[in-house]
């Protein structure tokens, strides 16, 4: 007030802010600037700290990169020798994934476009809480529901001997992947300019022309992220693989074989394998092997999702 | 018709709500200085043993919180290594560079006890009509490069079963069962690739309980109704012996094996008198009541 009263006559006064505002406001702006910049540091931190841990091995003279790519062979434990192949985990990944997105993909595109295009206001919003609550399910969980319900159904429908087995992991790795995959879609499907759609509906094409030929066409790019996305949780999953798939380290002869994943062979043995000794830095080499994959897929998906802004 | 219901549920609640509250006395309580807790980790197949043994030292101590945690022998030692638990469980001995590695980390030589015995058995589905097996044809089944793959190589048909195929199940190598079995009937070659490789002695039960062509192996304290124990020669032709006790104790069972527990250096206060009880009659009742075999007094008070 004071200060106001001092300026000189014909000169608007200037607002004069406390100085804590405006030291308060310059550290807040360094504080959200910080923890922006975080997220880049975190990723290159764990990066850099999973790969020292496993940098050594690949070094030592016993240890061989294409033996470890392309051997089924893997024995970290073994007395008399000891061979790391994770050829048979590599496969028993791909398989489960590849089984997931190959269930996960019809139902969950169906129904993205669903909730998206043929459903009334009430029914979508019921929907899209449902499906957000079955993405929230802890992965634990369906693990426990991989061990002892659906793996007792493929028992039963199969006659397979064992019921923890490829397929068991595939359906519930597909039930986890739906709700990403579905919620990602149909943003994607909701991203297409209503303009597409009065277009296509003056022109007198029904709700399904409309989805087929106008905007699928134009929201593919966006919908193969999703895809991309639902690979990448896929591919990381650990819990409910570990549960769900019977652990054994093959290549699987069928879908009623029992498989183990990278994640899951990590998840399994990590805490046995003395601190920094060659089973250790081998089990943080196939981290960085799973690293790098989801890595790319997410890459993939972030690259195709830009993709879709440029054409815009 | 309402009241009654409604009543028990009030009465559910108030009981429910009461227990909560003395729970969080006993926390409250529990959090003073004269509380210490043990930390005992290890052995899958003596989980549900350790587990008997801390509700039982409760009623004798009930100063002492024992927390016991499985993962299997090898993920007990390695903490024990590091120095991070009191007690290990172990159904194998230390290594000795596991006792190396110990004296590096804490400066302590690691202390056996032997505090149990076990017979490893040999589970099969209780329709299976094999009654008993050599340890030879174990080898063969489960070793790498082995040549037993059919339950009819053994002259076996399972009723009811689809396939002849059998199925393996095995333990996660940080098991000391694992290494056990490697040991003993593999004769410490490798296991062949494909077992279904479970994380607890409990689960190879089950999985075994549920497969009709499946063998695996397991602590005898964890035999059920629906699986069957195998009586084992050691060659062909010669008589085949059961898990029991009695065999156990004399060491006719050929993988018949003691359980151990580990402290760091010589144990102390609260964590000797744990141990001493666990090797007291006291605990070695709990030992026979939990399916495993007392160590007879005379060997344990060495």
């Amino acid at each position: 007030m004071t200060e106001a009263a001092l300026t000189p006559p014909g000169r608007r006064p200037r607002p004069v802010r406390p100085l804590w505002a405006i030291v308060g406001e310059r550290a807040l702006e360094v504080l959200i600037r910080l923890s922006g910049m975080s997220a880049i540091v975190f990723v290159l931190a764990i990066f850099f700290f999973v790969f020292r841990e496993a940098a050594p091995v690949l070094f030592s003279d016993r240890f061989s990169p294409v033996q470890f790519l392309t051997s089924v062979e893997w024995y970290p434990t073994s007395v008399s020798n000891v061979r790391y192949g994770i050829l048979g985990l590599i496969v028993g990944t791909a398989c489960i994934s590849g089984l997931a997105i190959v269930i996960a993909v019809p139902f969950s595109l169906g129904a993205a476009i669903f909730i998206a295009e043929f459903c009334g206001p009430r029914l979508r919003e019921v929907l899209k809480i449902v499906i957000e609550l079955l993405a929230a399910i802890p992965s634990v969980v369906w693990g426990f529901i991989g061990l002892t319900v659906t793996s007792r159904i493929i028992v039963d429908l199969t006659g397979a001997p064992v019921g923890v087995n490829v397929l068991n992991g595939g359906v519930i790795l597909a039930l986890m992947c739906v709700p990403i995959i579905t919620s990602i879609g149909e943003d994607a499907l909701k991203a297409v300019p209503d303009t597409y759609r009065e277009a296509a509906f003056a022109q007198g094409a029904t709700t399904w022309q409309t989805v087929r030929y106008v905007l699928l066409p134009a929201a593919k790019n966006g919908l193969l992220a999703a895809v991309l996305l639902g690979v990448g949780r896929a591919v990381g999953e650990t819990m409910a693989v570990l549960m769900s798939t019977g652990h054994a380290v093959h290549i699987p002869h069928g879908l009623l074989d029992s498989v183990r994943t990278l994640t899951a062979n990590i998840a399994a043995e990590l805490g046995e394998a003395p601190a920094h000794s060659e089973h250790y830095r081998v089990l943080f080499l196939t981290g960085v092997l799973l690293f790098l994959i989801t890595f790319a897929i997410n890459l993939a998906a972030d690259l195709i999702v830009r993709g879709v802004r440029r054409e815009r | 018709m309402r009241t009654p219901w409604l009543t028990k549920s009030v009465a559910y609640g108030l009981a429910v709500g009461f227990s909560l509250t003395i729970a969080g006395c006993g926390g409250s309580k529990q959090s003073g200085p004269a509380q210490s807790a043990i930390q005992v980790k290890g052995s899958d197949t003596m989980v549900n043993l350790a587990q008997a043994w801390a509700e039982e030292y409760k009623k004798v101590a009930p100063q002492v919180d024992i927390e016991v945690s499985g993962g299997g022998s090898g993920v007990g030692i390695a903490a024990l290594e590091k120095g991070t638990i009191d007690i290990a469980n172990a159904s194998r001995n230390m290594k000795p560079e596991e006792v190396e590695q110990a004296k590096r980390n804490t400066g302590k030589e690691p202390k056996e006890f032997v505090v149990a015995f076990d017979a490893l058995a040999v589970y099969v589905h209780k329709d299976n009509p094999i009654n008993e097996i050599s340890l030879e044809q174990l080898a063969q089944i489960f070793v790498e490069g082995g040549t037993v793959t059919k339950w009819s190589q053994l002259g076996v048909t399972i009723p009811g079963a689809s396939d002849d195929e059998i199925v393996r199940v095995s333990r996660q190598s940080s098991s000391g069962t694992y290494e056990f079995f490697r040991e003993h009937v593999l004769a410490k070659k490798d296991f062949k690739l494909g077992s279904r490789d479970m994380n607890g002695s409990k689960e190879v039960v089950d999985l075994v309980s549920n497969t009709k062509t499946a063998i695996g192996y397991s602590g005898m304290g964890y035999a059920t109704p629906a699986v069957k124990m195998v009586l084992l020669s050691t060659k062909p032709g010669e008589p085949a012996i059961a898990p029991t006790v009695a065999n156990t104790l004399n060491k006719t069972y050929p993988l018949a094996r003691s359980l151990f527990v580990y402290t760091l250096g010589e144990p102390e206060g609260q964590v000797k008198g744990y141990v001493d009880w666990i090797r007291s009659p006291a605990g070695q009742q709990i030992v026979e009541k939990t399916g495993y075999v007392p160590v007879p007094v005379t060997s344990a008070a060495q």
